[in-house]
């Protein structure tokens, strides 16, 4: 889009996420199809949909939505349920969909990028489907059905149509699969399915309030950077239909990643009637608010939240905090680390600076101190007296007379120069601050 | 001919070795060679031979009817309809599982309306089902196939299910005891779904006795079904032989429209619930033709979604192969669940539901049990459902409030027409998880009427 554009962006965006929870949503069949070792081999009668079989639902996975929410600010509701939505297609074997239509397990939330807060309108909890194979067999066209994903926990993700910029859009996808992990509820592999996005995008004319009477939502969409590309390519699309005094259709739109662009599915027209209705094979939940805030204590303090904590208390500067761990038990570590660098009197900023310019090795598994250790050889510094110190650092003002001026004529940086051609002289560590100082004093002579 | 045992002795016969269960065995054989061709009861026989083992079980390997709506490892379950014409489960529903560990032997599959949509049999796709009191009557339905092999003695007692009726119906349009269990007492895991939220396995049996002795075997939780409850199951044959004396009895829907061919005789056989110590009061009920309607749109909303999977890309036969009365269903529970009518139908069916509910707390309040006619006369001739729509919904009109209420119920006979040998119901309700009530109730009045076909032959 050009930089003249008289549009900005409205988008908001569905996220799908696959649970990592021991068994399926609704069966106690194994969950992990990516890892299964022959095609329907993680089955039984529920995940089947064989006649006259019931879904059980899985604890586990309806507190893992909870935590989810709740570390995006959600409200929950306290009195939920699931609904049927009744759709055919082969991957689905019941006919309908075990999902949630009007009372989610969360809402409400909101998520902070550096483009500014997206909120979240709701995140729901379903099944996955199965997984259609089409091939060719002895030269004959076929779909194969694999039932190993059908029934796997789902969580879909929907925001307010917040996001401004396909950037924005990028950095959420990237920062949601980043707490999801954190939490240590899903693995969000976009390349094998396990998180899957869809963006929602129209354009309104600037100064224009409101939502654009249009929208089309592209789908399949299985990467950070897609997502990006996809909502550059509607922009344009978009605002040329627009430029022609044209309202772009409401539709649904694939991705397509070799070619960079979207390209038509399903026009309004032909929208989905999905029969939603109270599944009476699963109870309504009811929860107190002493179970949501048992689930609450269990969440930790989210990667963003430490980053700040960090920088307040010790010092630790967010480039490099921010790309030092991975999982609470790894935030753990290193807050003890950063206890111990104070209780030393060491600066916690150089230690993680170090880290990550791999000066000093280190472990996850290593016991703290020992990092400690292997930080304090690397600037442990020689034994040089002061009266030593100085008479090296008259030498070196005495043999560089010409920079001295320039230093003495203002050039203050050139107190780096001097420091240099010291250090090189005395060829020994020393203590860098003690070094400036005494450099300034003799210089300043 | 041990065929016409009634399931307490035979067990009781087999406990003091005055038969063998080969004997047993044999004379339902001969009476199912000699009958079923005509009754067309069993739709699949099981030929899996029964040892006849000295092991002691609780149901000691005797032969039980089953409704071919149950999915049964191995034997063919079709709900009769031929999209599932050569269906063979994987596995057994959790009611057989428990039927079978309690050693009990599932001699063949019963005869239903197909899907369990009507109430006559007459909508299976496997013929219908004729009235072992009378051929040329319907044995209702829709587990006409299980009342009518108890009936006819082709087996020593059967498995029904009930949605709204059709347990109860077909008992007693063939003169035998259907127990309906509260919503949620035994598993629905493996049984083919018509209408989830209502479902009910339970037994058809030749006494109320047989009745609990089979509940016993077949209730419980089930970790397989969500909707079971985790309520004890108590021993069911401990409330049999008992004392009705301060039982309050309310009689309900004696003045509806349509009961006035059976209404006296009815009031008549209830007079001995006041000689065996109980008081029995006429009361006003929330008028059952509501019923109807919720009924209706619910089963029908949750029949549409239940019968998507079978799309023809599993089970050999496609769509096609349902029925009139099944696509009728399928239209019309997608219609009311469509978006637009899902509040003017599904939602509104749901609040009338409640108040039903509703007003069986207060009925509940001021009686033990609610009692009326099982079915509003009695069984109906063969080919009479055809011409009707609402054929079903008419005749379980008496028995939808308590179901679409999830409350236990039981119909014993109470009435025999010497003139066609055809049979009236007495229909007895109680709160959730109260089946002890009606067993009490029904077992005292099995034991001091004469209608009972085993207990007075």
């Amino acid at each position: 889009m050009s930089e003249s554009c008289k549009y900005h962006l409205v988008c908001g965006m569905e996220v799908h996420a696959e649970l990592k929870t021991n068994s399926k949503m609704f069966c106690g069949c194994k969950n992990d199809p990516f890892g299964a070792e022959k095609p329907n081999s993680h089955t039984c009668p529920v995940c089947l949909g064989m006649p006259g079989a019931l879904p059980v639902a899985n604890k586990k996975a309806i507190e893992w939505t909870i935590k989810l929410g709740l570390a995006l600010n959600c409200k929950i509701n306290l009195f939920s349920k699931f609904d049927r939505k009744n759709y055919f297609y082969p991957d689905l074997p019941k006919a309908y969909q075990i999902s949630q239509y009007d009372i989610p397990f969360c809402y409400e939330g909101v998520i902070e990028t550096s483009h500014g807060p997206i909120r979240i309108t709701r995140i729901h909890l379903e099944e996955d489907t199965g997984k259609l194979l089409h091939k060719e067999i002895k030269g004959e066209d076929v779909s194969l059905i694999d039932y190993n994903r059908s029934s796997v926990p789902l969580i879909e993700i929907v925001t307010e149509p917040d996001i401004k910029s396909p950037e924005q859009a990028e950095e959420y996808g990237r920062a949601l699969r980043d707490i999801i992990r954190y939490l240590d509820i899903g693995n969000c592999d976009m390349e094998q399915g396990g998180m899957r996005l869809e963006a929602n995008i129209s354009l309104q004319e600037n100064g224009k309030e409101g939502l654009p009477n249009y929208k089309t939502e592209v789908k399949n969409i299985n990467s950070f950077k897609f997502a990006k590309q996809a909502i550059e390519f509607e922009m344009e699309r978009q605002e040329e239909i627009l430029e022609e005094g044209n309202i772009p259709k409401q539709e649904t739109r694939g991705w397509d990643a070799k070619k960079s662009v979207t390209f038509s599915q399903r026009t309004k027209e032909d929208a989905e009637d999905y029969r939603y209705f109270p599944d009476p094979d699963l109870p309504p939940i009811r929860f107190t608010t002493e179970q949501i805030e048992k689930i609450r204590k269990d969440i930790p303090k989210l990667p963003h939240v430490l980053v700040k904590e960090w920088k307040e208390n010790y010092g630790v500067e967010e480039r490099y905090s921010s790309i030092l761990f991975n999982s609470p038990s790894e935030a753990k570590w290193l807050e003890e680390l950063f206890v111990l660098s104070k209780k030393e009197g060491l600066k916690a900023n150089k230690l993680v600076g170090a880290m990550v310019n791999k000066n000093v090795k280190y472990n996850f598994t290593d016991k703290v101190e020992s990092v400690i250790n292997e930080f304090k050889k690397l600037n442990k510094t020689d034994d040089v007296s002061d009266d030593d110190l100085i008479k090296i650092i008259d030498n070196v003002i005495k043999a560089n007379a010409d920079t001295v001026a320039r230093y003495k004529a203002g050039e203050k940086q050139l107190i780096n120069f001097f420091f240099g051609q010291t250090m090189k002289a005395l060829g020994k560590k020393v203590d860098g601050g003690l070094l400036r100082k005494l450099l300034t004093q003799q210089l300043d002579k | 001919m041990l065929n016409t045992l009634t399931l307490k002795q035979a067990l009781d016969k087999l406990d003091k070795k005055e038969v063998t269960l080969s004997e047993i065995n044999s004379d339902i054989n001969k009476a199912i060679k000699e009958k079923n061709e005509e009754l067309n009861v069993y739709l699949t026989l099981n030929d899996i031979a029964v040892t006849n083992t000295e092991e002691k079980s609780s149901l000691a390997g005797l032969p039980i009817a089953v409704k071919d709506n149950y999915c049964t490892r191995d034997l063919r379950t079709t709900a009769s309809s031929t999209v599932l014409d050569n269906f063979v489960p994987q596995y057994d529903s959790t009611v057989i599982k428990n039927l079978r560990k309690a050693g009990g032997h599932i001699i063949g599959k019963t005869n239903l309306d197909a899907w369990a949509h009507g109430s006559s049999t007459e909508t299976s796709q496997y013929g219908r089902t004729l009235n072992p009191r009378n051929t040329g009557h319907l044995p209702g339905g829709s587990s006409g196939g299980s009342a009518a092999a108890v009936a006819a003695d082709l087996c020593i007692a059967s498995l029904g299910t009930e949605t709204a009726g059709s347990i109860r119906q077909p008992s007693s349009w063939c003169g035998v005891v259907g127990l309906k269990p509260t919503y949620g007492r035994c598993s629905r895991y493996g049984v083919i779904a018509m209408a989830s939220s209502t479902d009910s396995p339970g037994p058809i049996t030749k006494t109320v006795e047989d009745a609990a002795i089979m509940l016993n075997h077949i209730a419980g939780h089930d970790q397989y079904d969500g909707t079971t409850t985790t309520k004890e199951v108590p021993d069911f044959t401990s409330f049999l032989d008992q004392d009705l004396k301060g039982m309050k009895i309310g009689v309900v829907y004696t003045n509806i429209e349509g009961l006035e061919e059976i209404k006296d005789t009815f009031l008549e056989q209830i007079k001995v619930f006041e000689k065996l110590g109980a008081t029995v009061e006429i009361v006003e009920a929330m008028d059952p033709h509501h019923a109807i309607g919720v009924y209706t749109i619910i089963q029908r909303g949750e029949v549409s979604s239940n019968l998507g999977r079978f799309d023809g890309i599993r089970y050999g036969n496609d769509r096609s192969f349902f029925g009139h009365e099944a696509k009728n269903r399928i239209m019309l529970g997608t219609y009311t669940l469509s978006k637009g009518y899902a509040d003017q139908y599904y939602n509104t069916a749901q609040k009338v539901r409640t108040l039903f509910i509703k007003d069986y707390k207060k009925l509940f309040k001021e009686y033990d049990v609610l009692i009326s006619p099982t079915s509003p006369g009695f069984a109906k001739k063969i080919g009479v459902s055809e011409s009707s729509a609402m054929f079903g919904e008419l005749e379980d009109m008496l028995l939808e409030p308590s179901s679409i209420a999830g409350l236990p119920g039981i119909s014993v006979p109470c009435y025999r027409d010497q003139e066609t040998n055809l049979y009236l119901g007495l229909n007895i309700v109680a709160p959730m998880f109260r089946e002890d009530l009606v067993i009490k109730a029904g077992d005292a009045f099995e034991k001091n009427t004469k209608w009972n076909s085993w207990r007075n032959k």
